[in-house]
């Protein structure tokens, strides 16, 4: 397992290089002058091409590459163009929010998403089968900006339960709609694969002969089935990280939640390149390690999947 | 359209040999959900060819000037059905031209990614060795990227544009195309009618593109639906974001996010038309992408 895991480590190196050589490339090849942004209508010529020099902007982009490369080695990513505070300091001020948000949805999109697949498939042809599938359908079809705007003009215009969007200092009331809205379309695909991955395993011999040997209906539910049908549950999480990490962007937009996704928007809308870059390499690590984690955790759930 | 009651897999009523085409389409046929959604794509997609014999109204008049102000964010009525905006320009309208906006991104969008996601996919798959490590190695960069930035960082620094937002949007979404075309590529090029068509000394272009190809159709043409729908969100939300389509030009996105300020007071209808518009159609293309998944794919087979 140790070994796997180094393995898998080391492959992802060649990939996090790849995806700093294509931000690098997007960033670099864009209209304007970064030294200009940086001083706006005050700098002088002079300033300006001192101001490259130091910045490294006169090299060329292979060197620039490299030492961006030699500084994330020692995690230092670079300064922002606007505020010159350290790109390393400026994500994790930002890492919590985000953190907290990623987590709270991922664990509604399992519980929702999961409870949904399991008593539809233990109910199959049932009205509350064809309502759970229905909320799946419309779950994957909805896109995340509409869902957020429906959530805030039912929950808080409507109803009056949440106070508004926002921060909140981490209340956590102000989690719950974030988190919802982030959460449903894991939710659905969640939903569906447990479903069917249920009802797959439910017509298998060993559940017949657990049955069969008077076992209690729930115990052969939760202890016998459940557990071989995870394994699909737990790869959409791994594949669905991707639309999660881009989900973030959305939501945080609309519910003014200061996280990392506010953060690469606002890095965009300045021009601030460094910590564009750093964002984005940040949220690929981010993917690569939870991809990992999946599929270490197949081991779990399936025994006969040994990592040598 | 007619056709011979199902006797038995693979032949028809008069015996003779059917198509795995002609198979698909009788499995289509009967899943009601698949049609559902066939029935909403293809209105989609009329709606977007007669938009202008559909509207009464051009999407970007304002009916202030004719109507005076009772055009002003009228709610929904007999004459507007889902109601005007702020501008005094109908909603309906700007929902129906909206479609095509959405369709054109999706179709150009997703023409690309398939080319590249076949090619690329192929490549890999049929020579192996260096070529596939380097196209793999593209494949995880780009599946690693978050996608949304991608596009966004792409399109925001360059002169607005719609061929951006498709061509940015099928940089990087072919990979899951690209993935499924080298799988297949790889299980089929050692089969005997690969290696019958390499000892008739056929071209290696020829047997990719012709002979191994052919079989690969069936599983692009599932992803590449069920892509449509993603496709059609995320210019959705780059346009909802300020990064998309450009006003007066209608589109979904844009016109959601216009609308936000005055859903919040009430006023709905700006907003919550052209959402139900992009929900139906992520869920038409959602619908037809697992019924052709169910009917294409021979496992599943009865």
């Amino acid at each position: 397992m140790g070994r796997y895991l180094v393995k898998r480590l080391l492959a992802a190196v060649p990939v996090l290089l790849g995806v700093i050589i294509v931000t690098f490339i997007l960033t670099t090849i864009v209209p304007g002058d970064p030294a200009r942004i940086m001083l706006g209508q005050r700098g002088s010529p002079e300033t300006i091409a001192k101001i490259r020099a130091e910045m490294g902007l006169d090299d060329p982009l292979p060197i620039q590459i490299i030492n961006f490369i030699k500084g994330a080695l020692t995690l230092n990513l670079g300064y922002s163009y606007r505020n010159n505070m350290a790109v390393t300091d400026a994500i994790l001020a930002r890492l919590p929010a985000t953190g907290m948000l990623a987590v709270a949805a991922i664990i509604v999109a399992v519980v929702m998403g999961m409870s949904l697949g399991i008593i539809s498939a233990t109910k199959q042809y049932s009205w509350i089968d064809y309502g759970s599938m229905l909320f799946a359908l419309l779950g994957i079809s909805a896109p995340t900006f509409f869902v957020g705007l429906l959530m805030i003009v039912v929950f808080i215009l409507i109803l009056g339960w949440i106070p508004g969007t926002g921060y909140g200092d981490g209340a956590f009331i102000y989690l719950i709609l974030p988190a919802l809205t982030l959460g449903v379309r894991p939710a659905a695909l969640i939903a569906r694969l447990t479903r069917s991955s249920m009802l797959e395993v439910i017509r298998q011999d060993y559940i017949c002969t657990a049955k069969a040997k008077g076992l209690h209906n729930a115990k052969v539910i939760f202890k016998h089935a459940l557990k071989n049908a995870m394994v699909p549950v737990v790869t959409i999480i791994g594949v669905e990280m991707a639309s999660l990490l881009s989900g973030v962007v959305i939501t945080e937009q609309i519910f003014s939640w200061p996280g990392l996704g506010r953060l690469s928007i606002e890095a965009v809308t300045n021009r601030d390149f460094p910590i564009l870059r750093g964002t984005v390499l940040f949220m690929a690590l981010i993917f690569m390690l939870t991809n990992i984690l999946v599929d270490l955790s197949y081991a779990l759930f399936d025994p006969r999947i040994r990592y040598e | 359209m007619e056709y011979a009651p199902v006797i038995g897999v693979g032949t028809s009523a008069e015996g003779q040999a059917r198509s795995l085409w002609y198979d698909a389409w009788v499995r289509l046929r009967r899943n009601k959900l698949a049609m559902l959604g066939l029935g909403i794509v293809v209105l989609v997609i009329l709606l977007a060819i007669f938009a202008p014999y559909i509207t009464r109204y051009d999407p970007t008049e304002q009916l202030i000037w004719t109507e005076g102000r009772a055009a002003q964010l009228a709610p929904p009525n007999a004459k507007h059905w889902f109601g005007t905006d702020l501008y005094g320009r109908d909603i309906f309208s700007r929902v129906v031209y909206g479609s095509r906006v959405s369709l054109q991104i999706a179709i150009a969008a997703m023409g690309i990614s398939v080319f590249i996601g076949t090619v690329l996919g192929a490549l890999a798959g049929y020579y192996g060795g260096w070529i596939d490590e380097v196209i793999s190695w593209l494949m995880n960069v780009i599946y690693a990227f978050p996608f949304l930035l991608f596009i966004i960082t792409v399109v925001a620094f360059l002169p607005p544009s719609l061929t951006l937002v498709y061509v940015a949007i099928g940089l990087i979404s072919w990979v899951s195309i690209g993935r499924v075309v080298r799988g297949q590529v790889l299980a089929f090029k050692n089969q005997e009618f690969v290696e019958a068509a390499r000892a008739l000394g056929v071209s290696n272009r020829r047997i990719i593109f012709h002979h191994i190809l052919h079989n690969v159709i069936a599983p692009v043409i599932v992803q590449a639906t069920l892509g449509m729908g993603s496709i059609i969100m995320t210019e959705a939300a780059l346009s909802y974001l300020g990064f998309g389509t450009q006003p007066p030009t209608p589109s979904w996105g844009l016109e959601i996010s216009m609308g936000q300020d005055y859903l919040l007071s009430g006023k709905w209808w700006w907003s919550i038309f052209p959402g139900i518009a992009i929900c139906l159609t992520v869920l038409g293309f959602n619908l037809l992408g697992d019924g052709l998944r169910d009917a294409l794919d021979p496992r599943l087979k009865q």
